[in-house]
């Protein structure tokens, strides 16, 4: 049973990077530590040291203050350390007593024995209200089920240190609540919990004791009683951070962008999106909440024309748009921040100059009679990173190496340099770090003010709650419910499980 | 003249020869869809096997020693599933073209050797039939089905015996496991690369049985490109069967008696020009793949697809 695990001047480098710098980090039995840091703070990497992925080049690990060597995910194990990861590490094709028996030694030699797990897990499950059916096939549960068989498959190795890698991302406000209760029941049966966010509502709500990391550096130590989202904010970023806007009532006037009866099929050609209407008025931001996977993604591709729709229709200014080719609806003021930006947004391996036109390239200034005009390309480019604050090396990088949230901006940067009407921006800041996501934000509320309509489709709560106008929430393909942005979380979350609806 | 084909005296024909030549098809296959279980495609299966038929059959040629030929095919047809396994595993590339790589170096390599060792096709003695007793007095099953050689047993048992691998073993589970999701397998502490090494190992010593089985047990004979898209058919068969077992030997049976099935025509001389039945086998292959493509839910996902760890 591990009572203490001790982090101990960890030091990691890699080529050009330091990802942790003389790290220290304490957790012992019976409490949960927060690890707090945007992304590339070097909260994975010192989790996939401790985890044994990774090597540190200085520094150890100590349990019950003896130091040990891990090497391997299976050394973690063999010393009590489960991980639960971001993506779950579940076979789909198989049953959840297939999933947590793999890799075990079996009671029956090269056989086998599930039914000897099955009835284990059966024992853990009552234990620690993880309630799951032994012989469902993963691809069936629900999201908050997959984890709950990735903290079984855990505690089946007698891991007593759970590693939580982002374990709410995935997960709907109730679910949340149900993920802590079992994340309480651990920590009163004596296990020691890491649980690593940026969400400091959630830090503020599970953990004892919260360390704050940026810039692979340990910035801050405190106990969460001891400290406030705000202060943590701070901590994180290194100044202060805006969370609240401050924004003029929208008037309700004739919507620019107009969704009637949209019906919408998804990948498998079932409907993803059902007979659904809403409208986005000048002024005004519309955020579509929901948990992901319930037809946002099969939404936005629609509007941007690049899935068809079924029936019904879509309007922008009073004109259909609906099935017309991504370039028309382009050229009829709309802009798109898509979801998926590295395979919609942008060409990886074209350069941010290359990529800051990419819509406009073949019309005036930046070509004529195909030809490009260089200069006018680097000019629109250069005005558009410095506008943006886009860091990057030069307008020749190719755009890949860029980090996420400056790929993000220059995106933001091309579609609003359109002076679009409408303005979609599905997930825009996804896996962006809070100083981009507040930038983001703050850009979005300005297109706003200036009278473009916005639709928002967001799976962060918290993000649709402090920009939108009126929160759409969307489950199993349909609005189950209009509401104001004022509305409760708890009843948000009622909305976006589908046990509630207007 | 259709009629000719459906007396008593040719179906039986039809069936025993049918599953007679099941036997390099079963073998072939079953043995391969371990390794596309795992998540590798090895088109490889035809260079094995006509590099382990070759093996074989220069063994029992120059010995008479059928078990030792054999012996060798399997530890041939291992070795060449070894040299897959490390260009496709180990040195990563890209699966479909390294198979064909071997499958040249297989088909060049037994013409080679054969030419400077042997030269002229030349009969051997392979594996007689054995006779089940009492079994194979019955009436008609008898001939057709228990008085087949030792390899043909050995083929259909291998159905029930990669079934029960698959679904009742801890090695049958990280196979599978691997061939989906080979981050969750690697997670737990499983060797992605070890298991692949594994079942593409012995997907070639199987191969190697199903050389053998041509060239020892049912033509007894070695000529260039003896297997003539034999191997690539098995290949086709872990497709149609959708990766599992006893579909993959329904498939088998289907290939092997169209087979047998064109033999007897042209034996009957039913006027249906020689190479028109000879293409049936290969029409087939076709139309089935069409087939199972539909079906492709079942597909280990992480097929052909290297694993390397994340970030």
């Amino acid at each position: 049973m591990i009572q203490s695990v001790e982090l101990k001047n960890i030091t990691k480098r890699f080529p050009g990077v330091l990802a942790n710098d003389h790290i220290n980090l304490r957790v012992n039995a019976g409490e949960i530590v927060a690890l707090l840091g945007e992304n590339g703070a070097g909260k994975s990497t010192l989790m996939k040291i401790l985890y044994g992925m990774y090597r540190p080049d200085e520094g150890e690990i100590c349990i019950n203050d003896q130091a040990v060597t891990i090497s391997s995910p299976n050394d973690a194990l063999r010393q009590g350390i489960g991980m639960i990861h971001q993506h779950f590490q579940l076979v789909p094709g198989f049953t959840v007593v297939e999933n947590v028996a793999l890799g075990l030694k079996s009671s029956r030699g090269p056989l086998t024995d599930l039914d000897v797990v099955s009835r284990r897990m059966l024992e853990l499950a009552k234990q620690y209200g993880l309630q799951v059916d032994p012989s469902a096939y993963v691809w069936q549960l629900a999201v908050g089920q997959q984890q709950r068989v990735e903290i079984i498959k855990a505690l089946y190795r007698n891991a007593s240190l759970l590693i939580l890698d982002e374990p709410t991302a995935v997960l709907t406000p109730n679910e949340v609540d149900e993920f802590f209760n079992i994340l309480r029941r651990l920590r009163e049966n004596g296990h020691a919990l890491i649980f690593i966010s940026h969400k400091l509502q959630e830090v503020m709500a599970i953990s004892d004791r919260v360390t704050v990391l940026r810039g692979g550096r340990v910035v801050g130590e405190v106990a969460t009683r001891d400290t406030t989202k705000q202060e943590l904010a701070q901590m994180m970023v290194g100044r202060q951070v805006i969370t609240r806007w401050e924004k003029q009532a929208a008037q309700e006037t004739e919507p620019i962008l107009r969704v009637q009866n949209l019906t919408v099929l998804g990948d498998k050609n079932l409907p993803a999106v059902k007979n659904l209407s809403l409208h986005v008025c000048p002024g005004e931001i519309l955020g579509i909440a929901g948990v992901s996977g319930n037809g946002q993604r099969e939404l936005a591709e629609a509007i941007a024309g690049l899935r068809r729709a079924t029936t019904g229709s879509i309007t922008s200014e009073g004109r259909e748009i609906a099935n017309h080719s991504p370039a028309h609806i382009i050229h009829s003021n709309i802009a798109f921040i898509p979801e998926e930006r590295m395979l919609m947004g942008v060409v990886r391996e074209f350069s941010v100059a290359q990529n800051a036109i990419l819509e406009t390239h073949d019309q005036l200034p930046y070509s004529r009679y195909t030809f490009f005009n260089f200069s006018a390309v680097n000019q629109t480019a250069a005005r558009l990173v410095n506008d943006f604050e886009v860091k990057t090396p030069s307008l020749e990088t190719p755009i890949k190496v860029l980090s996420g949230g400056n790929i993000q901006k220059l995106i933001l940067a091309r579609e609003l340099e359109r002076a679009p009407r409408f303005l979609l921006a599905a997930q825009p800041t996804r896996g962006v770090d809070i100083g981009a996501t507040e930038y983001i934000h703050r850009r979005l509320i300005e297109q706003r003010a200036r009278g473009t309509a916005i639709l928002l489709i967001s799976e962060d709560l918290e993000e649709v709650i402090a920009l939108s106008d009126r929160v759409a929430v969307m489950y199993e393909g349909e609005i189950v419910g209009v509401l104001p942005p004022t509305t409760p979380v708890e009843e948000l979350g009622l909305y976006m499980a589908g046990a509630k609806r207007a | 003249m259709i009629l000719q084909l459906l007396a008593p005296a040719v179906l039986i024909g039809i069936a025993t020869s049918g599953i007679l030549l099941a036997t390099p098809y079963l073998y072939a296959a079953l043995g391969e869809m371990f390794g596309q279980i795992s998540g590798v495609l090895n088109l490889g299966v035809e260079g094995i096997m006509l590099v382990a038929a070759f093996a074989a059959y220069y063994v029992v040629y120059s010995s008479g020693n059928l078990i030792a030929g054999l012996a060798v095919a399997i530890v041939v047809g291992a070795l060449m599933g070894l040299l897959m396994a490390f260009i496709s595993i180990t040195l990563k590339a890209e699966q479909g073209i390294s198979g064909i790589g071997v499958y040249l170096f297989g088909l060049g390599l037994s013409d080679l050797l054969f030419r400077v060792t042997i030269g002229t096709p030349t009969p051997v003695n392979g594996f007689p039939s054995l006779q089940i007793p009492f079994l194979s007095d019955l009436p008609v099953l008898g001939p057709v089905l228990f008085s087949q050689n030792i390899l043909v047993y050995g083929a259909f048992l291998f159905v029930p015996f990669s079934w029960f691998a698959l679904n009742k073993t801890t090695i049958g589970l990280k196979i599978r496991a691997v061939g989906q999701t080979p981050e969750a397998a690697d997670s737990l502490g499983i060797s992605v690369a070890g298991v692949r090494y594994l079942t593409v190992t012995f997907g070639g010593a199987m191969a190697g049985i199903a050389g053998a089985s041509l060239s020892i047990a049912l033509l007894n004979i070695f000529q260039q490109n003896l297997t003539s898209g034999l191997g690539f058919i098995a290949v086709a068969l872990v497709y149609f069967g959708g990766w599992r077992p006893l579909r993959i030997m329904l498939g088998a049976l289907l290939f092997s008696m169209v087979s047998a099935l064109q033999l007897w025509i042209q034996t009957l001389g039913l006027g249906l020009p020689s190479d028109i039945a000879g293409m049936l086998p290969y029409v087939l292959t076709i139309i089935a793949l069409i087939f199972a493509a539909r079906q492709i839910v079942t597909q280990p996902t992480a097929l052909t697809k290297p694993f390397e760890r994340g970030e």
